[in-house]
């Protein structure tokens, strides 16, 4: 296949990006999407022009590095990560648009590679149990109906990727704030802390930058792991029932 | 000494003569004596304890963000160290054991299957072909019962019965239940526990992150470990990190073969310095091939994908009998045509048989021209792994309950249906058991470095049974190490040192010195172009079987390749921002240097055991032959300095508590 490639370039955080055009030849349908950009960057390293910089890590959809905007869509036309996305999805000779993450909270570093450390600090406020190594009861003590199991592993298989983020108009983060905030609420171990957990994760949610939820759905249909958007709602009546309950 | 084996030095014949210098013996791994059962209560009763306003004053850097770092540094965190740790993804939730789909094991017994402490002790060590320390592997066996307790406490979502109760199913080589998961993504699962403890210290302000930094050099002072020097890799800052201890968990190495299922970042960097400044090396040719990945499909192929072993429960494995069926639509083929040859071969596991077994009779039959796939260079290079009787037995819906994410992800990266064609699999390297040597401490031995998870040369030996590397992950970062390290801190807090100690000098020049070098080579072939070479050969010649004459032409293919490198590479852009081939150029030359040395063990090893199968040691059908008269020794590699030959120190493996016995599945 033979790809018209436009790339956003920018050499540093302040520095300023331009779109760059590439030609690439050679791409065989069974590539992924980043065995394209490294065939891209061998050939950009022989004549002598800086690679371009992208993140990825597992190649596998599960470690949530790669992201990347494909033709304006978070991960590109298909409902998958990046690094699972193969060439077969795009028509010999088309041309393709590669950008970063597009949100305030997650600023450029280099090329196509953002900071997501936001992400970092919302699970920090709160997404988690607090049980200290070594104190656990058994595992057995307290069965959990295999509904709610299923429920909370649904949801856990968030990512962290950004999509959600990305594709929101509004740039918000609600759909991986409301993925862990229902995954450890359909939990009994989750629920000592619910009310706290959501009005500290909310908060810092906000101080990072996140836009408002305007119920858009964008994030849901860009998400490669098919996070619903219930848990927003979820998320919505944790925090309506935190606040009833004062805090 | 440069000579080779004295004649009195060993019984055994050496083919590695002439590589290395025999070294002294290392005679005592500090396991505490007495009963097997009693030996972890005892050690634990044993090791100092610090009290809670010293712990304050006490720093520990950990290196690594996976089960075994991120669990370790939460645990430590909570106990109230200070803790910093390390990772070079933008995130510690994204460490590659978030990768791992199969499941771990834990001696629960709670399908009252007969499992035990005791049993998953011997299955371990007997899957481990009898080449791991016995002590370890049973307070490895202990602790996996308080595992899965920590982790269901955290919000784990483990599979779950009807009744509420945690679902269990068996793994690839033993006959029990034992194997806790959630659905396909148990590691991805574990590892949000263990990041979200983490996270939780973070905000308690007991943990320090450093996300997208690299650890390039570690510090040894005054004989003790007391830091290490990493990069930052948004801004390229060289930095001096300096602490009271410091813990490696920076994962396996099995990138030293370019196409591997693990991470593309991950690397042996963190423990390849730590070597060169004197810590041993222990097995380092003990890499375990995984049978159930999906085939190479073409040239560009950057990393090969696992498919869980838990696919060998239903999916039955099937080669045509005659090499022409070999291109024909699998679904033609009729019963009778088909060669389950797991099945055949061994009648009482089956498909089921350990992982060096499954893989290497699926290269067995694609040798003989019986694969099926796409033809890679000469050869067919994959074996169906066929869903249609599970189908049959269970209905469609339930197999798409158990595997369906599996099956998707098969679809999406071949473009095949696997509910209507079988799925192709071929083996592929996946995990490794060397690593750096460490006592029964999990100190290595160099003073005040810890090494834990797949860091370390591992409890397990030889072979690698499924979801033991999870469990040993767990296991040292929430109860092992910090058992043990407060017995090396209560000496502690140990005298300051600052940036212009000579040791932090000398270790601050030779990173700067070498990134420089990287950049002005100014060469013709690329980081990656380098890496894949060295992968070709180490597959070739140090993958699933080795012969002598392959080993020997490997490792002076190395040695040119190594040359090659270090006069034309060629790097672009600076080091002072972000720079994705200046990372992958440090890593890739500590592999060329770990893939000689890896050459020389497996060299040195003359005999077969699990994963490990040297073609001149093979019984009369072709089993791995094993010679406990001669190997039953961990080989613990000292570095013999940039000239010099690697010098061999052997660690004597006696078992006290199990019978040795030849391994046999049939
Ligand atoms: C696809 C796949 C599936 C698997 N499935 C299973 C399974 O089902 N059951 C099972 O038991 N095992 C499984 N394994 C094996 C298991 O996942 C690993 O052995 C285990 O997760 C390793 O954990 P770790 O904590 O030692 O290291 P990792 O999780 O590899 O973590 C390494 C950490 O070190 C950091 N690091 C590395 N080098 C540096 C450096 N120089 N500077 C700074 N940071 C550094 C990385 O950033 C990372 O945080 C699987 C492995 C693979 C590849
Ligand atoms: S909710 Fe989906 S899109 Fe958002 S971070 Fe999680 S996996 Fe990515
Ligand atoms: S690289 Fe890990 S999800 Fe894409």
């Amino acid at each position: 296949m033979r790809l018209k490639l436009k790339i956003w370039r920018q050499p540093a955080a302040h520095a300023k990006g331009e779109m760059r055009d590439y030609d690439l030849d050679g791409v065989s349908p069974d590539m992924s999407f980043l065995e394209m950009l490294d065939v891209l960057n061998e050939r950009l390293t022989e004549q002598g022009e800086d690679p371009v910089a992208f993140d990825h890590d597992c190649r596998e959809g599960i470690c949530g590095s790669c992201d990347l905007m494909i033709n304006g869509e978070a991960h590109g036309p298909e409902v998958t990560t990046t690094c699972q996305l193969h060439m077969r999805s795009f028509r010999d000779g088309q041309e393709i648009v590669i950008e970063p993450w597009r949100s305030d909270a997650f600023p450029v570093i280099k090329d196509l590679v953002v900071d997501r450390s936001a992400f970092d600090r919302i699970i920090a406020a709160g997404g988690y149990v607090s049980v200290n190594t070594g104190a656990a009861p058994d595992a057995h003590a307290t069965p959990v109906p295999q509904e709610d199991a299923a429920r909370a592993f649904n949801v856990a298989t968030c990512i962290g990727c950004g999509a959600c983020v990305a594709a929101c108009p509004n740039g918000s983060a609600s759909l991986f704030l409301g993925a862990k905030i229902t995954h450890l609420g359909a939990l009994p171990q989750g629920q000592p802390e619910r009310d706290e957990r959501v009005v500290n994760m909310v908060a810092q949610h906000d101080a990072e930058g996140f836009g408002g939820c305007t119920n858009i759905g964008a994030c849901t249909n860009s998400c490669p792991k098919e996070i619903p958007l219930d848990v927003i709602s979820q998320l919505n009546k944790d925090l309506r029932t935190a606040m009833r309950h004062g805090h | 000494m440069t000579d080779t084996l004295s004649p009195e030095s060993g019984l055994e014949r050496s083919d590695a003569a002439g590589y290395f210098t025999p070294g002294e013996p290392i005679r005592d791994a500090k396991a505490p004596a007495g009963p097997i059962s009693e030996k972890w209560t005892k050690r634990r009763f044993e090791a100092r304890l610090v009290n809670p306003a010293n712990r304050r004053k006490l720093s520990v850097i950990i290196v690594g963000t996976g089960l075994a770092g991120g669990a370790a540094a939460a645990t430590l965190g909570e106990a109230g160290y200070q803790v910093k740790s390390f990772c070079y993804q933008d995130s510690p939730r994204r460490a590659h054991s978030i990768a791992a789909q199969g499941g771990i094991n834990a001696a629960k017994n709670y399908k009252a299957d007969g499992d035990s402490v005791e049993r998953l002790f011997y299955d371990t060590v007997k899957g481990g072909d009898y080449r791991s320390r016995e002590a370890n592997v049973y307070r490895l066996a202990e602790e996996s019962v308080n595992i899965i307790d920590q982790c269901v406490a955290q919000g784990v979502p483990f599979a779950r019965e009807y009744g509420g109760l945690l679902d269990n199913r068996s793994f690839g080589g033993v006959q029990v239940s034992r194997t806790f998961y959630a659905r396909g993504q148990t590691g991805q699962q574990l590892l949000l526990g263990a990041y979200q403890a983490l996270e939780r210290q973070v905000a308690a302000g007991t943990v320090t992150t450093y996300t997208k930094h690299e650890m390039l050099e570690l510090i040894v002072a005054d004989g003790r470990t007391r830091g290490i020097i990493a990069r930052n890799l948004v801004t390229g800052e060289i930095e001096t990190h300096l602490a009271d201890v410091v813990v490696l968990a920076s994962g396996g190495y099995g990138n030293v073969f370019f196409l591997s299922t693990n991470a593309m970042g991950s690397n042996v960097t963190a423990t390849w310095r730590a070597h060169r400044k004197g810590a041993y090396m222990a097995n380092p040719c003990y890499t375990q091939i995984h049978p159930t990945c999906i085939p190479v499909s073409g040239e560009h192929q950057s990393k090969l994908t696992l498919m869980s072993e838990s696919l060998r429960n239903d999916g039955r494995i099937w080669v045509p009998k005659r090499a022409e069926d070999c291109t024909k639509d699998p679904r033609e083929i009729p019963e009778e045509d088909r060669d389950y040859y797991l099945e055949r071969i061994y009648p009482s596991f089956g498909n089921l048989v350990p992982r060096d077994i499954a893989s290497r009779q699926a290269k067995n039959v694609c040798d003989e021209g019986r694969g099926v796939g796409p033809m890679v260079g000469d050869f067919r290079r994959g074996v169906y792994l066929d869903f249609s009787d599970a189908i049959e037995r269970m209905g469609r819906a339930a197999v798409e309950e158990k595997y369906g994410n599996l099956f998707d992800m098969y679809a999406r990266i071949t473009g095949e249906d696997p509910y209507e064609v079988p799925m192709r699999i071929y083996p592929a390297v996946h995990y490794v058991m060397g690593g750096l040597w460490v006592d029964y401490d999990l100190e290595s031995n160099l003073k005040g470095l810890f090494v834990t998870g797949e860091a370390n040369f591992s409890d397990h030996g030889a072979n690698r049974l499924g979801a033991s590397a999870l469990m040993q992950g767990l296991a040292d970062g929430y109860f092992v190490l910090p058992n043990t390290i407060r017995d090396y801190l209560a000496d502690g807090p140990f005298e300051k040192i600052d940036e212009s100690h000579p040791a932090v000098v000398e270790a601050r020049r030779s990173v700067e010195e070498r990134i420089e070098k990287f950049l002005s080579i100014n060469g013709t072939r690329s980081v990656d172009s380098f890496h894949r070479e060295l992968g070709h050969i180490m597959w070739e010649y140090c993958g699933m079987e080795r012969s002598e004459e392959g080993l020997r032409k490997a490792i002076d293919m190395i040695r040119e390749l190594k040359r090659e490198f270090w006069s034309n590479l060629r790097v672009l852009g600076t080091a002072d921002s972000l720079n994705q081939s200046l990372e992958k150029a440090g890593r890739v030359a500590d592999f060329i240097e770990l893939g000689e040395l890896m050459c020389i063990d497996a060299l040195n090893r003359r005999e077969s055991c699990g994963g490990h199968f040297r073609a001149e040691s093979q019984t009369e059908d072709g089993e791995a032959l094993r010679d406990d008269a001669n190997f039953a020794y961990v080989a613990a590699w000292e570095w013999g300095g940039e000239d010099g030959q690697p010098v061999l120190h052997k660690e004597d493996l006696v078992y006290e508590a199990i019978e040795m016995k030849q391994r046999s599945y049939k």
